[in-house]
């Protein structure tokens, strides 16, 4: 089978790469592009791991032929990182240690920052059902809870959502 | 059909690190120009956090601010041995091993601050905050960054220590079982409360509480972690997972995340806890370790809610949707047997072998009292 | 050097200070094993035994050699010291496990040739090309069953229990058992099963080795213990371990899982024979179904308890199903033994915990090892054993709770214990109203004769007068730090 050449937006660029038909965006962006930030858990759609923005939707990208996204914009936790400091979801992962190995937490940061551009202020509910698809073995999912809603109430102002964070209490000894 | 609420308790020990075959670790500290240092070790962090709890113990005994410690591990061209990461031991074995490290390095600072200051090295301290002091003279300080400095550029001296921990190898007696297995332990109590839908066979975990007493915590926040990602994962042990559904036989194993089951986010139940301190005598700063225990008392206190729940015993793992079904339905069966029945929901052929003691009550004869 | 006074309050331990890696982590700039590549890297990928028991009577390589980038196979005649133990460096005994199966494999999943290509898809293709030619044998798959006679023998060495020093059992004998169940008013017995599970890392199993200047070689890997394997892999490929370069450190989980030197041994191999860098990383798949487990358990307990709850008798006999290697399972056999009589005084236990070989994925290390399964079978004990004598499971565990200075079964006397503190705080956390004795007990030292001395009458441990024994030795709670819930 004859390779093709497929060009898409990569985190603000233009991209062009000459790819085999149905090669997956995780293999481009691993392997031949070099952004190992986008994970392989398990290359078959199960841990959310791989997870991508396509056009600002989340998208498992080891389920994605390379063809599905010529002309769109893809975006990879390479691309939604400030230059200093980290986007406030980020912080909010650091500030509630929503993680532990971090295998998958680029996943889970993609698939936050879609579901807050998209609902500013989810409930708690919504929150669950986002994270639904992508597997974290480490942290009981508790604490990715909370970074949801410690970066809603940040972006919102909204003080009361900050409820869920637990506080630092080691300096009251 | 009905939805039954239980509570069940378990309260277990966890024993940290290993000696079979002697359990050593060390690391290797020295100080850079500008006074922070590097701690090189060839431990390998499993995501619990083994740099930064490491770095606070190496920064506590060199009274410094945990950012000016740099981990550098893993590289066995750098760093010293270490057995690994397993058995609860590295915040306990590394961490020893960098205290010690650290107050060689301490040692080395002192003797250079001592040039500096022109003062004896017994009659220098640390305050933490990364000076260093004469006793009882406050005016007389230096700061540990400019110590470093100088002791390079200016003594031409090392500031770097060395720091090895080992728990000796301890044969056991094959015939009683004497042995030393273990340097410390830890406890944890939890108490668990299910929600068991008799329809579906659904077991729906309500929390998970528990007290833990770990010796002394380096990281509360991180002890928390664990805390709370191991409650979920014994939720998961208890009710879901398995490699082999129909065990032993072999047939049916996972092959992926959709076959193999674990509860998602939607299953998390209420976790809480509390952490008590009981500093161990052989950690560094009274450390026993949290690592492993976390997943181990929410099984049998999970396993005892659903026991409690519906007065059915399952003493197969995964307490499974259909195990639940299957133990309900010979209860009904044998109604009239009281409360000691035991789940037939098993796969395993001699299943049943629990209901004949338990269900007999009264043969309890041994002795013939 | 006399130890310099250390500052009070502890100005860093203690304290949530961040982690150090956590920008790195919510950033995708932490490198893991399998995100390192290299110019002209091959790729490993495995030809597995589809069968749970065969002999190997031939292997026909030649429809992969066809395949379009196919490099290189191997088999175990190019592997230098092709049988091994892992536990070997503590000295465990026999070399039992094949690199690359020679003549019989016994465990479906089981390696046989490795392929190496140019491309991961190219060494899929090769490896499904590869034609072997087996005689299915006998397999056996119950722990019970493979202990009888006439079972099918998993190992080479001819016995399916790994034999600790003689005995075909982790052994612990402390006091009378017999004795204890003869004076008991209730004999408690049940019997608890675990199926095997996966430690199911959301990175898996995997490295890449790189051939350096001057006959080196780097290996990144994601291993829990990187001398570990690094020892391991210069004895399989008997090489010194100069020649070796490991690099780890960051582990995109473990949980027991990446302790078993499972990869770098042929990775490395093969970047020897073929002088280019190898990468070797599991699917999903085989994570799933190759990479070993928690051992299944099977575990009967049998308890001689007194009417007031107090438990004079304890025997244990553990049954592990180690799969068709030993790998770390008898190691967590002794750990399991050493903890099976559970966190209580008991003065009569007796332990028998076997490492059984079946024809099934080896098991090996996971988080608890040994002992989560311990905990769970005498913890779900314990609830029976109190519902036999009539009182809740809070009583049971209060009257029997080990305390300091009590002989544990091992014989080590218990200087750590906090159960009773625990417990205690447990009840608060959770509004379990406890009696006046429970509240006021302590796991101090008994002021009688240790409960758990061997035929020692047990003391009454559950009465005020056991609580009010001296302060030596009494725990000192120096801190407790009540967490937030996390709902």
């Amino acid at each position: 089978m004859a390779s093709r050449i497929v060009s898409f937006e990569l985190c603000g660029r233009e991209v062009e790469v000459l790819v085999k038909p149905m090669t997956t965006l995780q293999f481009v962006l691993r392997n031949q592009l070099g952004y190992t930030g986008t994970k392989e858990g398990c290359r078959q759609g199960g841990c959310g791991s791989c997870t991508v923005l396509v056009d600002g939707e989340p998208m498992m990208s080891c389920l994605l032929p390379v063809e599905d996204v010529a002309g769109r914009r893809v975006t990879t936790i390479e691309g939604i990182t400030p230059v200093e400091g980290l986007a406030p979801i980020q912080q909010a992962f650091v500030d509630t240690n929503a993680f532990q190995c971090g295998y998958c937490t680029p996943g889970m940061v993609m698939l936050t920052t879609a579901l807050l551009d998209h609902n500013p202020a989810p409930s708690r509910e919504e929150a669950v059902e986002a994270l639904g698809g992508n597997v974290c073995r480490c942290t009981g999912y508790a604490p990715i809870i909370d970074a949801i809603e410690a970066a809603s109430a940040s972006a919102t102002g909204d003080a009361t959502r900050d409820a869920g964070v637990m506080p630092d209490r080691s300096g009251e000894r | 059909m009905a939805k039954l609420r239980g509570t069940g308790i378990a309260a277990v020990n966890y024993p940290t690190g290993m000696n079979l075959g002697g359990d050593p670790s060390q690391a290797l500290i020295h100080a850079t120009t500008s006074g922070s240092f590097v701690v090189t070790l060839s431990s390998s962090d499993l995501g619990q956090g083994l740099r930064t709890v490491i770095g606070q113990i190496a920064a506590e005994t060199l009274g410094v601010a945990a950012d000016e410690i740099v981990i550098d591990t893993a590289d066995t061209d750098t760093g010293p041995h270490c057995m690994g990461t397993f058995a609860s031991r590295a915040t306990h074995r590394v961490g020893n091993a960098v205290k010690a490290a650290a107050l060689e390095t301490r040692g080395a600072l002192l003797e250079v601050a001592a040039l500096e200051l022109g003062a004896p090295v017994d009659r220098l301290e640390l305050d933490g905050f990364g000076n260093v002091l004469v006793a009882g003279e406050p005016a007389r300080c230096a700061r540990v960054a400019d110590v470093a400095s100088k002791a390079q550029f200016q003594y031409g001296r090392t500031i770097s220590g060395r720091g090895a921990y080992m728990k000796p190898k301890s044969p056991v007696d094959p015939e009683t079982g004497a042995m030393d297995p273990d340097s410390t332990e830890a406890h944890a109590c939890t108490v668990a409360e299910v929600e068991v839908d008799t329809e579906t066979g659904q077991v729906a975990v309500l929390s998970i509480r528990s007290a833990y007493e770990v010796g002394r915590q380096v990281n509360p926040a991180l002890v928390r972690g664990q805390i709370v990602g191991g409650a979920f994962m014994g939720m998961s042990h208890a009710l879901y997972e398995t490699t082999e559904p129909y065990y032993p036989n072999p047939d049916h194993k996972p092959k992926d995340f959709s076959e193999y089951v674990m509860p998602g986010p939607a299953e998390l139940p209420e976790i809480d806890c509390v952490v008590l301190e009981v500093p161990s005598s052989t950690g560094p700063y009274g450390v026993k370790g949290v690592g492993e225990m976390t997943a181990n008392s929410p099984i049998p206190a999970i396993v005892n809610a659903i026991y409690h729940a519906c007065g059915v015993r399952f003493d197969d793992l995964p307490v499974t949707a259909e195990k639940i079904l299957r133990g309900l339905e010979s209860k009904r069966s044998a109604e009239g047997a009281g409360p000691g029945v035991t789940g037939s929901g098993s796969n395993r052929p001699d299943a049943a072998s629990n209901a004949g003691s338990d269900a007999s009550g009264t043969a309890d004869a041994a002795g013939g009292r | 050097m006399p130890e310099p006074k250390m500052p009070e309050p502890l100005h860093v331990v203690g304290r949530s200070v961040p982690r150090s890696d956590a920008a790195s982590h919510v950033s995708g700039r932490t490198r893991f094993a399998g995100d390192y590549t290299f110019p002209g890297m091959l790729h490993l990928k495995m030809v597995r035994s589809p069968v749970h028991h065969a002999m190997i009577r031939g292997v026909d390589l030649s429809g992969a050699e066809r395949v379009p980038g196919f490099v290189r196979a191997l088999t175990w005649r190019d592997v230098p010291h092709n049988v091994y133990t892992i536990l070997g460096l503590i000295g465990v005994e026999p070399e039992e496990e094949f690199v690359l199966s020679q003549d019989r494999v016994r465990y479906k999943g089981e390696p046989i040739v490795a392929i190496v290509a140019e491309t991961e898809a190219a060494a899929l293709e090769a490896v499904s090309e590869v034609r072997l030619d087996l005689e299915e044998l006998p397999a056996v798959f119950d722990v019970e069953e493979a202990l009888q006679a006439g079972a099918p023998i998993v190992t080479h060495w001819g016995s399916n229990a790994f034999m600790f020093e003689g005995h075909p059992s982790r052994r612990v004998r402390f006091g009378d058992v017999e004795a204890g169940f003869a004076q008991a008013d209730h004999i408690v017995e049940a019997t608890y099963n675990s199926s095997p599970i996966e430690q199911a890392p959301t990175e898996t199993t995997g490295c890449v080795a790189v051939p350096e200047a001057g006959g080196r070689f780097t290996v990144y890997t994601n291993t829990q213990a990187l001398y570990f394997s690094l020892d391991n892999t210069a004895i399989i490929l008997q090489v010194p371990g100069k020649q070796l370069h490991f690099v780890g450190g960051t582990v995109g989980g473990g949980f027991g899982g990446k302790v078993d030197v499972i990869v770098e041994p042929i990775a490395t191999l093969a970047a020897m024979k073929t002088g280019r860098p190898v990468r070797y990383v599991f699917s999903r798949s085989e994570e799933m179904q190759v990479s070993s487990t928690r051992s299944a358990w099977r575990i009967r307990v049998r308890d001689g308890v007194m009417r007031d709850g107090r438990i004079v008798a304890r025997q244990v006999t553990s049954y592990a199903d180690s799969g068709a290697y030993s790998r770390q399972t008898p190691y967590a056999l002794t750990k399991h033994a050493a903890n099976a009589a559970g966190p209580y005084a008991i003065p009569n236990v007796s332990i028998d915990a076997y490492c059984v070989f079946t024809n099934r994925t080896p098991s090996s290390a996971m988080r608890g090892f040994g002992v989560t399964m311990a905990s769970y079978a005498v913890e779900v004990q314990m609830d029976r054993i109190a519902e036999r004598v009539g009182v809740d499971p809070w009583t049971i565990r209060f009257i029997n709770a080990y305390r300091n200075g009590d002989i544990r079964p091992h014989r080590k006397p218990a200087e750590d214990a906090t159960l009773i503190e625990t417990m205690q705080a447990a009840a608060a956390l959770v509004g379990h109203e406890l009696t006046d004795d429970q509240r006021t007990l302590t796991s101090g030292p008994r002021a009688s004769e240790p409960a758990g001395s061997p035929g020692g009458e047990a003391a009454p441990a559950g009465s005020p007068a056991a609580g009010a024994a001296g302060s030596a030795g009494t725990p000192a709670v120096v801190a407790g730090s009540t967490a937030e819930g996390v709902r």
